[in-house]
């Protein structure tokens, strides 16, 4: 009994390790990218609390806790305080099978990929519930939009991990990121580049952000399914919409860019001069990047028609990423060198 | 003596149950569809508790993140009205019986010794079920997989040509290729107009 609740509590805090870094993280991402878009678009964006505005995340963080939850009349209480869990669990759970380091991930489980996939189309719970429970115009059409979004850009988001899973011959995330050893050139971003670029897309939308951020388009339907929400379960969406960004982007530089490896690998001079950094720190490294795409995009482009997203996720990036997977079930079979030889 | 298997599975084992009782119980149709969510979820717990963690992850990938999805967005746009379903508690115990005589026969007919325990069998896991069941799949039962995708598509071709002559009719789509090829020139139209003279008097300069 004893062993029992000591490997329970064990579990629990490699949990916490993983869960409080990652918490950390979405507050300064939130920082990041009001800082960020605001140097890009002119402006310093906030700048007031602490060094340079470093602890603005904690002052939002404190506003919004002490803030009362209104629960409106015509809602259903129980489903309307339920959705932010919903939509915040799958977000966390998928960060299980994250290796973050040759052995360093919390469970290695054979069906990594799938598992991840599986739990990135949970969130859409969240969304779809919210818009219901609130009982109100836009938070209904918030969720058919976003319901409809996600579903459509899931397809095209799976056939991009069939790419990789047949190029690296393995579901194991540990073991695609093996797959891709020897330096930027062997990392699946060059061989699966269509699939990168369309899992970078099917990324945006199924996170809803800019420019695929109909769901809570300002413009139209205010917050979209977040409109009767306040105080921490407001908060609690906000942090599942981060968390899953950074889902997204640390799932891209494993698949694609090669997860803890370096990009100086075999190459005379930078390689040995790089060894010195950790894999954890270039998968960190990597994620940054990833995540400095998503602010950019969103202070660049503006948000597109929605007949558009959808022409966009049926009619262009699923034929894409069908014929890069015949391209690529091709190239394992006849070995190309270099990177399936 | 307790471990954790046994907890996980009495877990799980009673989230099946209880949520698919109120599936059939519960009075607001969007609550039914969401018990059923949790039903998937409890059997998808099981499944990869017997080790079969691809059937566990797909129930959840496909029925949870699509089927189900899809599901409650049309029971969200239609408007229930809630009394016809008010009344069937007495029905539910006859349904119950019924399920309950069906599930014996079941377990009668289907008895453990056809098949093989998946559980700590190494012939199996070794390397993973995930494994076997693909290579099975693409090779000695390729015919029976495709065939059944093959009528998958047919479905889906079916049920948009049944839909499609009605909207054929009132179509209000636009032509893509027109959209993106259209210049300034065709939607603004810049008129050069002689800016209206108007003579002002200086003003005489008081003194």
């Amino acid at each position: 009994m004893i062993d029992l609740l000591l490997a329970a509590i064990w579990v629990f805090i490699k949990v916490f390790i993983i869960v409080i870094p990652l918490m950390v993280a979405v507050a300064y991402l939130t920082y990041a990218e009001r800082r960020v878009i605001g140097f890009m678009q002119n402006r310093r964006g906030p700048n007031r609390v602490g060094w340079h505005g470093l602890l603005q995340p904690f002052a939002d963080a404190l506003k919004l806790l002490f803030k009362e939850i209104i629960t409106p009349t015509p809602s259903n209480k129980y489903l309307f305080i339920v959705a932010p869990v919903l939509s915040i669990a799958p977000a966390l759970a998928a960060w299980a099978v994250i290796p973050f380091q040759p052995g360093l991930v919390l469970a290695n489980i054979d069906a990594g990929l799938l598992y991840v996939f599986a739990m990135s189309s949970l969130g859409v719970y969240g969304m779809l519930i919210a818009g219901w429970a609130s009982n109100s115009k836009y938070p209904m059409i918030s969720a058919m939009r976003g319901a409809a979004q996600t579903i459509s850009y899931e397809i095209a988001m799976g056939f991009s991990f069939v790419g990789v899973l047949l190029a690296a011959g393995s579901l194991n995330l540990s073991q695609i990121v093996t797959a891709q050893q020897g330096g930027i050139w062997h990392w699946y971003w060059l061989p699966l580049l269509p699939l990168f670029v369309t899992y970078w897309i099917s990324g945006v939308a199924e996170t809803n952000r800019a420019p695929f951020d109909v769901a809570e388009g300002e413009s139209e339907i205010v917050a979209g399914f977040h409109v009767e929400y306040s105080g921490m379960s407001f908060a609690i969406f906000f942090l599942a919409e981060y968390a899953n960004m950074i889902m997204i982007a640390t799932i891209a530089s494993l698949l694609f860019l090669g997860g803890w490896l370096s990009p100086f690998e075999g190459i005379p001079v930078l390689g040995p001069l790089t060894s010195f950094m950790p894999g954890i720190g270039w998968l960190l490294l990597k994620i940054a990047l990833m995540l400095f795409g998503y602010l950019w995009l969103r202070a660049t482009f503006p948000r597109y028609r929605y007949d558009q997203i959808m022409r966009l996720g049926w009619k262009i990036l699923i034929p894409v990423t069908l014929i890069w997977v015949l391209v690529v079930a091709l190239a394992v079979q006849f070995h190309l060198a270099p990177w399936f030889n | 003596m307790i471990n954790f298997t046994d907890v996980f599975f009495l877990a799980f084992a009673f989230m099946v149950i209880v949520s698919a009782l109120m599936v059939i119980m519960s009075k607001n149709p969007i609550q039914s569809a969401l018990y059923l969510v949790l039903a998937f979820f409890g059997s998808a717990g099981l499944w990869i508790m017997l080790n079969a963690e691809f059937l566990g992850l797909m129930l959840i990938l496909v029925y949870v993140g699509a089927v189900m999805t899809l599901f409650l967005f049309v029971v969200m746009t239609v408007n229930f009205s809630i009394n016809p379903l008010k009344n069937h508690r007495s029905k539910i115990i006859f349904g119950l019986a019924l399920v309950a005589i069906l599930l014996i026969a079941l377990l009668k007919a289907i008895s453990l010794q056809h098949y093989t325990p998946l559980i700590n069998n190494a012939a199996i896991l070794d390397p993973s079920n995930t494994h076997h069941l693909g290579s099975l799949l693409y090779t000695t039962y390729v015919y029976p997989f495709e065939i059944a995708g093959v009528l998958l598509l047919t479905a889906i071709i079916a049920a948009i040509s049944l839909r499609g002559n009605a909207i054929q009719r009132n179509r209000k789509a636009t032509d893509f290729a027109a959209q993106i090829n259209v210049k300034a020139n065709d939607r603004l139209k810049i008129i050069k107009m002689v800016a209206v003279q108007k003579t002002f008097e200086p003003l005489e300069p008081t003194e």
